[in-house]
């Protein structure tokens, strides 16, 4: 699916700390962190002007490599096909800002990493984030990187939520926002769903209270579970019988608790993957920030500069985790703001996964979308 | 700039509408009116639009447009939240008509409606010498796979206009690419008006 000659050669990690005592960064829930890192990748060149930033937001299980091959891997990042030269988000115009959020496992500060009060991993002493507390530690990146304002900021699923929260947080330093099969605020049934996960890590022994980072085990079994039912509503009803059907693994039925459909073995073989690349508490911290996230309302646009800012809103008919009625939701709250807005329901079979596999239909929207907000109507038709 | 390659009805309502106006198109199709309002009349345009495809164009176009039917799709603008509402060749293929209309001129100050008109003398004759439902150039399709709804002529439209108090500003009739100044229920084969509430 990803042609290596259109994609960006190496690209490097790299890191900024800040919010150093006596600074930390006050949070939603009246805690404070700091020192704060954040991972984060950039690819393309930054203008004079300054003009041409993208933030791009990942998803739940997402990191900063967004694009392009880490030295050694054949792997490209997780949106390899929407961002690079000449792509959708186009490296050789853009500047694109990918960072992995705060309570992340992926190189920003988490609760895996070092408490500087008693030197060993956080665990459950890692203050509860926010969708809001997120955004705000890549306001700070922003910064650094001398960017006044962004050019868009995009993502799918929680990174969506990330963009929905830098209009209502920071508007005058957003020009136009790409939310992706995402929401203004949890349902029930989505942080149910959220619940069942962080409940299969918190039923595994191993789990400890979140303190297991320096024992034999962790609770990779839960987090096995919890994901596996991630994936279940990260696919569509008719994505899975594309998929698997009932086709089993071995040419009869085993009669027993092995793996025989297909499915099964999908399932388990994501799961035990996931493990081996997330940090158990990770899932419960940033599972819980996104059930927190409501910009429902008046508060996606509250202050009279957002309206201003250009939306591009897509959802998949099939995505039954955020669904398009939900993502219409959106829509609605700009249409009361009069503000400047497309909105498309991709018809798509993927489910909530579409966001990152409708690469053809995303890069339409996208590319020019990207384009007049950048050239105005000059440069296009 | 040149009017050559543009049809006669967006030709007509290009020039009913005020530079900078903020305008919303119904039914916007592949966003060639709203192209034309936007980069030469500097017009603020958003358009609604259920088809997928047409969706696609119009973005290419660097237009606004939102995925939805029209029947559902005014419901959150405040009143007269645009200067001008479109309904050009989409009033026939809404569900409830009328409450389309009502909702345009409750989102606009002003409503610029365009529809083919079943009153036209082909459409006539097909019905009375011939027996059958009329096809005609405004009215291309067949019984089976017609979308159009609603099937009205320019007399119909007057009257509901004057039943509903809706005052009509300007009138223009055409048959293909022609104006039609005499009989138009008879001659024109498209109507466009343009009205208030």
């Amino acid at each position: 699916m990803t042609d290596k000659k259109h994609s960006l050669d190496t690209v490097n990690i790299q890191y900024y700390t800040f919010a150093e005592h006596p600074n930390e960064l006050k949070l939603v829930s009246g805690k404070s962190l700091g020192p704060i890192t954040l991972a984060y990748e950039t690819y393309g060149e930054l203008n004079k002007e300054k003009s041409n930033a993208i933030l791009v937001g990942h998803a739940l299980s997402g990191d900063a490599h967004a694009a392009g091959f880490h030295k050694g891997d054949k792997n490209p990042g997780w949106w390899d096909g929407l961002i690079g030269p000449q792509k959708a988000i186009d490296t050789d115009k853009y500047f694109v800002i990918c960072s992995n959020v705060i309570g992340g496992c992926k190189g920003s500060t988490g609760p895996a990493s070092i408490n500087p009060k008693t030197s060993k991993p956080y665990g459950l002493d890692f203050p509860i984030i926010t969708i809001e507390d997120m955004v705000r530690a890549e306001k700070y990146l922003i910064d650094h990187l001398g960017i006044k304002r962004l050019l868009s900021v995009i993502g799918g699923s929680m990174g969506g939520m990330q963009a929905l929260q830098w209009v209502a947080l920071y508007p005058d330093h957003v020009q136009s926002a790409i939310p992706i099969a995402t929401a203004l605020k949890h349902s029930p049934q989505q942080i149910a769903f959220d619940e069942v996960g962080r409940q299969a890590v918190m039923a595994d022994p191993t789990w400890n209270k979140g303190d297991y980072y320096d024992k034999p085990d962790k609770p990779e079994k839960g987090l096995a579970v919890a994901r596996m039912i991630g994936h279940i509503t990260y696919m569509s009803d008719t994505s899975m019988e594309e998929k698997f059907s009932r086709r089993l693994k071995d040419k009869d039925y085993n009669f027993d608790f092995t793996a025989d459909f297909e499915v099964e073995g999908y399932l388990r073989y994501r799961g035990d993957n996931f493990v081996k690349r997330f940090d158990p508490n990770s899932y419960l911290y940033i599972t819980k920030a996104m059930d927190y996230f409501d910009v429902s309302g008046e508060k996606l646009i509250s202050k009279a500069k957002a309206s201003s800012v250009r939306f591009l809103v897509i959802a998949f008919k099939s995505d039954w985790l955020y669904p398009p009625y939900q993502v219409q939701d959106i829509v609605r709250q700009l249409k009361i703001k009069g503000c400047d807005a497309t909105y498309c329901e991709v018809k798509s079979t993927y489910g909530h996964d579409a966001f990152l596999l409708e690469i053809e239909e995303e890069t339409h929207l996208i590319k020019h979308f990207l384009n007049k907000t950048f050239h105005g109507y000059n440069v296009v038709r | 700039m040149s009017f050559d390659p543009i049809s006669l009805d967006h030709r007509i309502i290009y020039q009913l509408i005020a530079p900078g106006a903020r305008v919303l198109d119904l039914g916007c199709g592949d966003g060639e009116l709203m192209y034309l309002l936007a980069k030469d009349k500097n017009v603020k345009v958003q358009g609604i639009e259920i088809d997928e495809e047409a969706i696609y164009k119009c973005v290419a176009r660097g237009l606004s447009v939102f995925h939805g039917d029209i029947d559902s799709g005014l419901k959150e603008y405040p009143d007269d939240s645009f200067d001008y509402v479109i309904l050009n060749q989409a009033m026939q293929q809404a569900k409830k008509a009328d409450f389309v209309i009502t909702e345009a001129l409750r989102v606009g100050k002003k409503l610029i409606i365009g529809f083919p008109n079943f009153g036209h003398i082909n459409a006539r004759v097909s019905l009375f010498f011939r027996g059958k439902t009329p096809v005609t150039p405004s009215l291309p399709y067949r019984w089976y796979n017609t979308p159009n709804l609603h099937f009205l002529t320019i007399s119909d439209f007057k009257s509901y206009c004057a039943d509903r108090k809706i005052k009509i500003l300007e009138s223009r009739y055409l048959s293909g690419n022609r104006i039609v100044y005499i009989w138009p229920n008879l001659f024109a084969t498209d109507a466009i008006f343009e009205m208030t509430k």
